[in-house]
């Protein structure tokens, strides 16, 4: 897979770091602003009110 | 043979990665949600820090510097007075202070308890009391993630003061007990805690959060009674003084 990836940018071994670097902080970026903020919320680690459900709205 | 291999070898990177996504999580959960409720609490406190100049500029009866006529920017009259009971959900209503967790532990506690409420700080319980009414005054608070308000509540001790700054006064209450409950026993933010319809003859404070850490299955719940109500004016409690 990461072979892969690192045949398909472009340019010499400099300008494929590079391209590394920002494909990283890309996924980063994205898993820290959408991925975990969406997930986050749907775990129950911050369950902190007493409901009478059980089923805490946080 | 080779496909094999290299489907082998395809898999392993899948499993690795996967496994640095759960820590990058893990990561986020500790500290990165812990910088927006950081945020969350210094915008809250700006806000509330302004209503409250706002509120007691316009109780009293003597005008600051009039504003020059460029720089009218000021909002138009806003109610004379900061009505807690008025405060919308999401906003600071009041700042909590523990003693025991240090000077620096300053938390501007929000209206509500739904889950956007609470990450940016501890929740007042809509329906419960108001600080230093008659009744029960019941915060929750995250015990782990978006900031950890809560984090240490476990390690209050019966007599510990826990003081809330209102508009107008101090209150400081005194923890009284605590106890570890299931998530569904709702009797303990009743005005009289763990009972029904009585009529509360003390001004309590509750806490809530989640028990163990880490996990949702229980709840930790410290119980304060109010002790001292000291105006604003003259100035801060003693117990603030020593921590």
């Amino acid at each position: 897979m990461y072979g892969w990836i690192w045949r398909q940018l472009p340019g010499g071994r400099g300008a494929k770091v590079l391209g590394c670097v920002l494909l990283l902080a890309a996924v980063l970026a994205l898993l820290f602003f959408v991925v975990f903020p969406f997930v986050e919320p749907r775990l129950p680690f911050n369950d902190v009110t007493v409901d009478p459900a059980g089923v805490s709205p946080s | 043979m080779n496909a094999a291999r290299r489907a082998i070898s395809a898999l392993g990177e899948l499993l690795v990665t996967a496994g640095v996504i759960v820590l990058l999580f893990g990561a986020y959960e500790l500290w990165g949600t812990g910088l927006y409720t950081a945020a969350q609490q210094d915008n809250l406190r700006a806000a509330l820090n302004q209503s409250w100049a706002a509120a007691s500029s316009a109780a009293t009866p003597t005008q600051g510097p009039s504003p020059s006529p460029g720089t009218s920017t000021t909002p138009p009259v806003k109610a004379p007075v900061f009505d807690i009971t008025q405060v919308p959900i999401g906003s600071g209503l009041a700042v909590l202070r523990i003693p025991r967790f240090g000077a620096d532990y300053q938390k501007v506690i929000v209206q509500g308890v739904g889950v956007e409420d609470l990450k940016r700080g501890p929740g007042h319980y809509p329906g419960s009391a108001f600080p230093g009414d008659i009744g029960n005054f019941v915060v929750s608070g995250h015990r782990t993630t978006y900031g950890a308000p809560f984090n240490r509540i476990d390690e209050l001790k019966p007599g510990d003061p826990i003081v809330v700054q209102t508009a107008t006064d101090w209150f400081v209450y005194r923890v009284t007990s605590s106890e570890v409950v299931p998530p569904t026993a709702t009797d303990v933010i009743n005005p009289v805690p763990h009972h029904g319809n009585e009529q509360p003859t003390k001004a309590l404070l509750t806490l809530t959060t989640c028990n163990p850490k880490y996990s949702a299955s229980q709840r930790l719940i410290v119980y304060a009674e109010l002790d001292q109500r000291r105006p604003v004016a003259d100035g801060p409690p003693d117990v603030l003084a020593k921590g």
